[in-house]
C-alpha cells in the first residue's frame, strides 16, 4: 500500500524556530524512516505546533531546512504534499456538512485510498452517523471524523498535533490501533501528544522541546 | 495528479462550497439587501429630482455593488480558516491556485450573481431607461466576478488577522477604481443612446486579467498568511 | 565577481558595515544637489510668461510626484525579490520603502493642490494626475496599514510585497483609466503640469532637484533598513558584538 524505499526518509536538518523574539527550538536534526514514530514533547508553547507545521511545509523555518528523500519540502510542493496526511489543532472538517460529504472532500484533496468512505468511518468507530450534520456530532465524535480524514488518502507520513484531544479512553484505544496499523505497514508518525502515546509495536524517538 | 483528479477536486470544492450557501442560505441574502437598502438612500440623501437621479443613478448602483461585494468577500475564506479547512486545501496535492478559483466561482454565484437580478430593479427606482439597464446587467455581469477576484486576494491577505474587515476595505477599494470608472461610464453612455463595445471590451479585458493572475496572488497570500 | 559582491551585500552584516560608509556620502550629495536645484529653480530660472512665480512649486512638485512612482515600482521589485529568493534585506528594503514613497506622494499632493490654487481658483479639482496621485496615496497607506496589521515581521513583509506586486500591475491600468475618465468628464483642460518644450533654464533645476530626491530616497531607505536589520538580528553574535563595542 505505501511505498518503501530511500526516498520515503524524512530529515530535518538544523531546523530553528523563532516566534515572538523567543528562540523555540535551534539546531533540532532528526529522521525519520518507513514504519518509525516520532514523538514530541514539551510544555505549551515549547514550539510542538510550530515544529508540526514545519513538517507539513506550512511554516518556515528560520534556519535549517526538511527534507524528504534528501529533497527540500519546498521545492516539492505538492510532490510532497501528495505523501502527507495532517490533522492539526483544528478538526479540518465542515461542521454544515455531513462526515460522508466530509471525508469525500478530503479524499478529492489527495491520491485516494482503496478504503470506501463508510469502511473509514466505521474504522474510527463512527458507524451510523454517514449523513447526520457534523455539527451534531460530540466533540469526541468530531476528533474521530477528523483523523478518519487520514484513511481516505494514501499517504505515507502523517503529522498529528494533539490526536487525542476530546477522545475518551475507548477512543483513544480505537485511534492507537489505526497508528499502529498505519506504521506496521511501512508508515511513518509525527505526533505531539499530552497523553502518553502508546506505541508498544512501533519503533519511537522522542524529542523533548522544553529540555 | 493527473488532470481527472483535478477536475474531481474542483467540482466537489465548488459544490461543497454551494451546499454549504444553501444550508446557511440566510447569510446569502444580506449582501443583497445592503446593495438595495444603500442605492435607495441616495434618493432620500440628495432628493428625488428625477434628472438628477438618473445621470448619478449608475455611478450609485456600481458604488453600492462595489460595497456589497467586499463586504461578502470575507466569507470567501473566513470560515473555511476557522476550522481548518482552509490549511487542508494549502496542504493538498493540487494547485492550490485551481481551487481558489473553485472557491471564488463559488462565491460569485453566490454573491454576486443575485446582484443581476435586482439591478434591473433598482435601475427602475433610479429612472434609467431601459437601453441603460440593460447595459447595467452586462457591465455587472463582467464586473462583479472581477470584485470576487480581486477580492480574494485582498481576503487571503486579512484573513489570518482578528480586524481584517476594515483593512481589507483599503486594500480592495482602490484596485476596484477601474472597474468602477469603465463600468458607470459605460450605463452612462448606453442611457445617451451611444455604443458602448469599447467599455464592455475593457471590462472584459480586466476580467481575463484578473481571471488569470488573482488566482496565483491568492494561493501565494494564502500561504503567507497560514505560515 | 558582480555576484559576489551582490551576495556579500545581502548579508545583513556586510550590508550594515557598508551602508554606514555610503549614508555621510549620500546626505552630502543630497544636500549640495538640493541647494544647488533651489538656487537655479528658485533664483536663476526666468518668471513663467502666464503663470509669473506660482509655477516654481513645480520643483518640489514634479519631483516627488516621480519620486512616489519610482518608490512604488522599487517596492514591488524589491519585495518579489525577497519573496522568491528569500532574501531577507530585500524584504527589509521593500518595507522601508512605503513609508518613504507615501510622503512623497503626500507631498506631490499637497504642492501640487497649492499649485492650483491660483491656477483653478480652488484647492482641489478631479484633475487627471492629482486623481491617480490620490489613489497611488491609498495603495501606499493600505500596505502601510497591512504590514502594521501583522505581528510576525517576516509575514508582514512578505504579504506586502504581494500586494505591492499586485498593486504594480495595476497601476498602469488605474492611471489610463482616471486619464481616460477626465478627458471625458471635464473636456480637454489645459494640462498644467505637461511642459512639452520645457526651457533649458528651469530643466535644468527640475533635473537636479529629481537627482537630489533620489539620493534623499537612498538615504532614508537605507537608515531605515540598517535600523529594520539590527531589530531583526538582535539574536546574532554580531549584532551584540557591534552593541557592546559603543
Amino acid at each position: 500500500m505505501t511505498q518503501t524505499g530511500n526516498n520515503t526518509t524524512l530529515e530535518a536538518h538544523e531546523l530553528e524556530c523563532i516566534r515572538d523574539d523567543r528562540i523555540l527550538f535551534s539546531n533540532l536534526g532528526f529522521r525519520l524512516e518507513p514504519g518509525q514514530a516520532l514523538v514530541l514533547e514539551g510544555r505549551n508553547g515549547s514550539g510542538k505546533t510550530s515544529l508540526l507545521r514545519i513538517l507539513c511545509g506550512i511554516r518556515l523555518p528560520e534556519a535549517g531546512m526538511v527534507t524528504w528523500g534528501a529533497t527540500d519540502i519546498g521545492k516539492l510542493g505538492a510532490d510532497y504534499h501528495v505523501h502527507t496526511a495532517y490533522v492539526g489543532h483544528r478538526d479540518g472538517i465542515k461542521l454544515d456538512l455531513t462526515p460522508l460529504e466530509n471525508l469525500a472532500m478530503a479524499r478529492a484533496l489527495g491520491k485516494p485510498s482503496d478504503i470506501t468512505l463508510e469502511a473509514a468511518l466505521e474504522k474510527v468507530d463512527l458507524c451510523g452517523f454517514e449523513d447526520v450534520l457534523t455539527r451534531n456530532l460530540s466533540a469526541g465524535q468530531q476528533r474521530r471524523l477528523a483523523l478518519a480524514r487520514l484513511l481516505v488518502t494514501d499517504t505515507v507520513l502523517w503529522i498529528l498535533d494533539e490526536p487525542f484531544t476530546s477522545l475518551d479512553t475507548h477512543g483513544i484505544k480505537v485511534i492507537e490501533k489505526l497508528l499502529e496499523q498505519h506504521t506496521a505497514s511501512g508508515g511513518m508518525l509525527a505526533v505531539t501528544s499530552h497523553h502518553a502515546v502508546n506505541l508498544n509495536n512501533t519503533p519511537t524517538q522522542t524529542i523533548n522541546l522544553s529540555a | 495528479m493527473n488532470s481527472d483528479s483535478l477536475t474531481r477536486a474542483y467540482t466537489l470544492l465548488l459544490k461543497r462550497d454551494l451546499i454549504l450557501a444553501i444550508r446557511r442560505r440566510a447569510e446569502m441574502l444580506n449582501p443583497l439587501l445592503f446593495f438595495v437598502l444603500v442605492t435607495s438612500l441616495f434618493p432620500l440623501g440628495i432628493g428625488a429630482y428625477p434628472e438628477l437621479l438618473e445621470t448619478i443613478g449608475p455611478g450609485i448602483i456600481w458604488v453600492a455593488a462595489l460595497l456589497a461585494a467586499m463586504l461578502s468577500l470575507d466569507g470567501i475564506f473566513r470560515s473555511d480558516f476557522e476550522d481548518g479547512t482552509l490549511e487542508q486545501f494549502l496542504l493538498s496535492s493540487h494547485p492550490v491556485s485551481v481551487l481558489v478559483l473553485a472557491k471564488v466561482l463559488a462565491h460569485w454565484l453566490i454573491t454576486g450573481l443575485p446582484l443581476l437580478l435586482v439591478a434591473p430593479l433598482l435601475g427602475i427606482l433610479l429612472g434609467l431607461p431601459a437601453d441603460a439597464i440593460r447595459t447595467l446587467l452586462l457591465t455587472l455581469l463582467l464586473g462583479t466576478p472581477v470584485l470576487s477576484l480581486l477580492g480574494a486576494v485582498g481576503v487571503a491577505l486579512t484573513v489570518g488577522l482578528r480586524k481584517g474587515g476594515m483593512i481589507l476595505s483599503l486594500l480592495v477599494l482602490p484596485l476596484y477604481v477601474p472597474l468602477l470608472i469603465f463600468a458607470a461610464n459605460a450605463v452612462d453612455t448606453a442611457a445617451a443612446g451611444l455604443p458602448v463595445t469599447a467599455h464592455l471590451s475593457f471590462i472584459s479585458a480586466l476580467l481575463v486579467l484578473a481571471l488569470s493572475l488573482s488566482p496565483l496572488a491568492t494561493a501565494a497570500a494564502l500561504r503567507i498568511s497560514l505560515s | 565577481m558582480f555576484n559576489n559582491f551582490f551576495h556579500k551585500l545581502a548579508s545583513p552584516k556586510y550590508f550594515y558595515g557598508f551602508s554606514g560608509r555610503l549614508l555621510p556620502w549620500l546626505a552630502t550629495g543630497f544636500i549640495l544637489l538640493t541647494l544647488a536645484g533651489l538656487y537655479y529653480g528658485l533664483v536663476k530660472a526666468p518668471p513663467d510668461y502666464q503663470q509669473g512665480d506660482s509655477y516654481r512649486i513645480m520643483f518640489v512638485h514634479v519631483p516627488s510626484a516621480w519620486m512616489s512612482l519610482f518608490i512604488y515600482v522599487v517596492m514591488a521589485g524589491a519585495g518579489a525579490i525577497g519573496l522568491v529568493w528569500r532574501i531577507k534585506l530585500a524584504e527589509v528594503i521593500s518595507i522601508s520603502s512605503a513609508s518613504v514613497g507615501a510622503s512623497f506622494t503626500f507631498l506631490a499632493l499637497v504642492t501640487g493642490s497649492i499649485w492650483g490654487k491660483p491656477m483653478w481658483g480652488t484647492w482641489w479639482v478631479w484633475d487627471a494626475r492629482l486623481t491617480s496621485e490620490l489613489i497611488l496615496l491609498f495603495l501606499y497607506l493600505g500596505i502601510i496599514a497591512l504590514h502594521n496589521a501583522i505581528d510576525d515581521k517576516r509575514i508582514a513583509a512578505r504579504a506586502t510585497a504581494i500586494l505591492a506586486i499586485v498593486g504594480v500591475v495595476n497601476i498602469p491600468i488605474i492611471h489610463y483609466s482616471v486619464e481616460w475618465w477626465n478627458t471625458l468628464h471635464q473636456g480637454p483642460t489645459v494640462t498644467k503640469f505637461d511642459a512639452p518644450s520645457i526651457h533649458l533654464s528651469m530643466l535644468i533645476p527640475l533635473l537636479l532637484m529629481a537627482v537630489a530626491f533620489k539620493l534623499y530616497y537612498l538615504m532614508v531607505v537605507l537608515m531605515r533598513a540598517r535600523c529594520e536589520v539590527i531589530e531583526r538580528e538582535r539574536n546574532t553574535g554580531w549584532v551584540k558584538q557591534l552593541v557592546e563595542s559603543q
